[in-house]
């Protein structure tokens, strides 16, 4: 069982895209600890013959004809946005420096 | 006509022009106003849109319109399915104040079956935990015992069935959300077999384990209310082009002769409360006295359900959360014109979500990242099939499958809250189901010895055959009643100010 330490936890938060304290690192990084403990039991019985399932059912590529339904208007689509402009949602700054 | 009654019955004293549906709905809002500040079953009471649904459905019938089984009954809809219009927060901060543009299938199938409702029902952050002390509005209160948990993450729906807020209700379930909820509040839940019931509208947790079902308080009104949002949806990619199997003739039924039962053994002993495996014993005797035959059957790899779980679960939620990035919907936080998107991003997720939330991201994003991830999620993934052949082995040797619902009655508020794993432990007997995608039932057994407190009888049902977990409770519900004289909420102590 590998160790986890508080510069993973670190560097997952940042996948993640989730800005955490220094205390919400410590904490974060004890329970880890214990979860993935106790989690990586699954790897007691998963042997290399059997074949992973990732959905309950069989799942297909669904398609359908390309005809024109009603869709959401631009204002009810937009109805829920932090910020919007001309019809567009408005983000902050993407690239470099403003 | 009074609140305590079922949907059914409620349904036939509106067919009967007893009482109209704005009447119904208004003793509802009663109720809810003299009980949720203490029961806290709801986030929001989308009033008026309830009273017009049923000022429509009044009208309608007082026209002479063929109306569905249950137009006019009122409903409370878990916080997690989108209503056009009515704020939708799944229990997060994240989505405070957000307003869907659009309704759910489910929403969708509510209206159109003419059923009223009321408001949102609390929950667990994103359908987070088994308590709804995960909620950003604060925890619900069991109805039972206040200081105690109503389940979770479905604990407003279920609190609101068990306070008589509303005679039917919603859930989700992913691991339990629907069938603990319902276990230690003495109501009906059943999660369908997996795409039963359309998950367009359903913001999403684990896609691959969601299912939203119905909840009541007897397994008719179950039924009648899983009649009326099951179904194929186009909307929904992975919902199932089958025809929904007959659950409310099933539910009248009440004949299990013949029937072969099986008992997993692994659902059992250490970790049980005596009380609990007390109570599914004394059930299973009166299934034995109806006729039916018991198995005992061994599912051994059901021990690593719970591993297989926590990783594959955390996983999809990691990639599914990834939508609340603070652009398109939801809260901004620190967007002051001098941060870039990234930054802002980072902002807004240390505030919107809460610890459950948080740390499960994580270990989602631990178990899929590479080096990890054949270790981790592969090795969920190769559980996940052999807990489908356990379920696939013990329905060759019975018709459903039995188990207690939950491992102990309802704790404390605060007890488990600060130990993560404890917490998981909840759903020990409920998650193998979702892994399947195999259907389950709840309904209460009777109440634990020690506490006084509600237990539940858990009924698994192969993928598909969803009415024969409503052939089983709705004989086993007859009789326990048979045998308590009146139904079990009855020996719950009145809340104050209780109509």
């Amino acid at each position: 069982m590998s160790a986890i330490s508080r510069e993973e936890v670190a560097n997952l938060a940042r996948l993640a895209r989730i800005e955490m304290s220094d205390a919400e690192l410590d904490h974060l990084s004890g329970e880890m600890q214990v979860i993935l403990g106790a989690v990586a039991r699954v790897q007691e019985v998963a042997s290399a013959d059997v074949p992973p399932t990732s959905h309950p059912i069989p799942v297909n590529n669904v398609v359908r004809e390309d005809v024109v339904i009603p869709s959401l208007s631009p204002t009810d689509a937009l109805s829920g946005a932090p910020a919007s402009s001309e019809q567009r949602f408005k983000v902050p700054q993407i690239l470099g420096e403003a | 006509m009074s609140i305590r009654n079922s949907a059914a019955e409620m349904a036939e004293a509106l067919a009967k022009k007893e009482i109209s549906a704005v009447e119904l709905a208004n003793q509802h809002y009663a109720q809810i106003e003299a009980v949720d500040k203490d029961v806290h079953a709801f986030l929001h009471l989308d009033k008026a849109g309830a009273l017009a649904q049923a000022e429509s459905i009044d009208k309608k019938r007082a026209a002479g319109e063929k109306l569905s089984p249950l137009a006019g009954v009122p409903l409370a809809l878990k916080d997690v399915l989108v209503q056009k219009g009515v704020p939708t927060t799944c229990g997060s901060k994240m989505l405070e104040g957000w307003r869907p543009p659009y309704d759910a299938t489910v929403v969708a199938k509510l209206k159109d079956a003419g059923i009223v409702i009321l408001g949102k029902t609390n929950m667990d952050e994103f359908a987070m935990g088994s308590s709804t002390e995960n909620s950003a509005y604060g925890p619900t209160h069991n109805p039972w015992d206040l200081t105690r948990i109503p389940g979770g993450s479905g604990g407003g729906s279920a609190a609101a069935l068990a306070a008589f807020e509303a005679p039917l209700a919603i859930g989700t379930d992913t691991g339990g959300s629907i069938r603990q909820p319902a276990a230690v509040t003495a109501t009906v839940g059943v999660k369908p077999t997996y795409g039963g019931v359309s998950r367009y509208g359903l913001v999403a947790f684990s896609s691959s384990l969601d299912q939203a079902g119905p909840c009541a308080r007897t397994v008719l009104d179950t039924a009648m209310l899983h009649q009326s949002i099951a179904g194929f949806d186009p909307k929904d990619s992975t919902s199932i082009n089958h025809a929904v199997p007959d659950v409310v003739a099933a539910a009248k039924k009440k004949d299990v002769k013949g029937l072969k039962i099986g008992i997993v053994k692994q659902l059992s002993g250490a970790g049980y409360q005596k009380g609990v495996e007390n109570k599914f014993n004394d059930a299973v005797a009166e299934l034995v006295k109806l006729g039916a035959e018991i198995v005992e059957v061994s599912c051994p790899n059901f021990e690593y359900a719970l591993a297989a779980y926590y990783l594959i679960a955390p996983s999809e939620c990691s990639s599914n959360l990834a939508r609340f990035d603070s652009m398109r919907f939801g809260i901004r936080i620190g967007d002051d014109g001098s941060k870039g998107a990234e930054e802002v991003m980072n902002l807004t997720r240390q505030v919107g979500f809460g610890r459950e939330v948080k740390r499960r991201i994580i270990l989602g994003t631990y178990a899929l990242s590479s080096g990890y991830y054949d270790a981790y999620y592969g090795s969920a993934q190769k559980v996940r099939t052999l807990i489908k052949r356990d379920f696939d082995a013990a329905f060759e040797k019975c018709d459903v499958l039995v188990s207690p619902t939950a491992p102990t009655t309802a704790f404390k508020i605060g007890e488990k809250s600060e130990d993560p794993l404890a917490m998981y432990l909840n759903d020990i007997a409920t998650i193998p189901v979702n892994l399947a995608g195999v259907g389950g039932m709840s309904l209460p057994c009777g109440l634990a010895d020690e506490d006084n407190l509600p237990v539940g009888f858990q009924i698994m049902s192969p993928a598909m055959k969803d009415d024969r977990m409503y052939l089983v409770g709705g004989a086993l519900e007859a009789a326990l009643l048979s045998k308590w004289g009146k139904p079990i909420l009855d020996f719950a102590p009145r809340l104050a100010g209780s109509k």
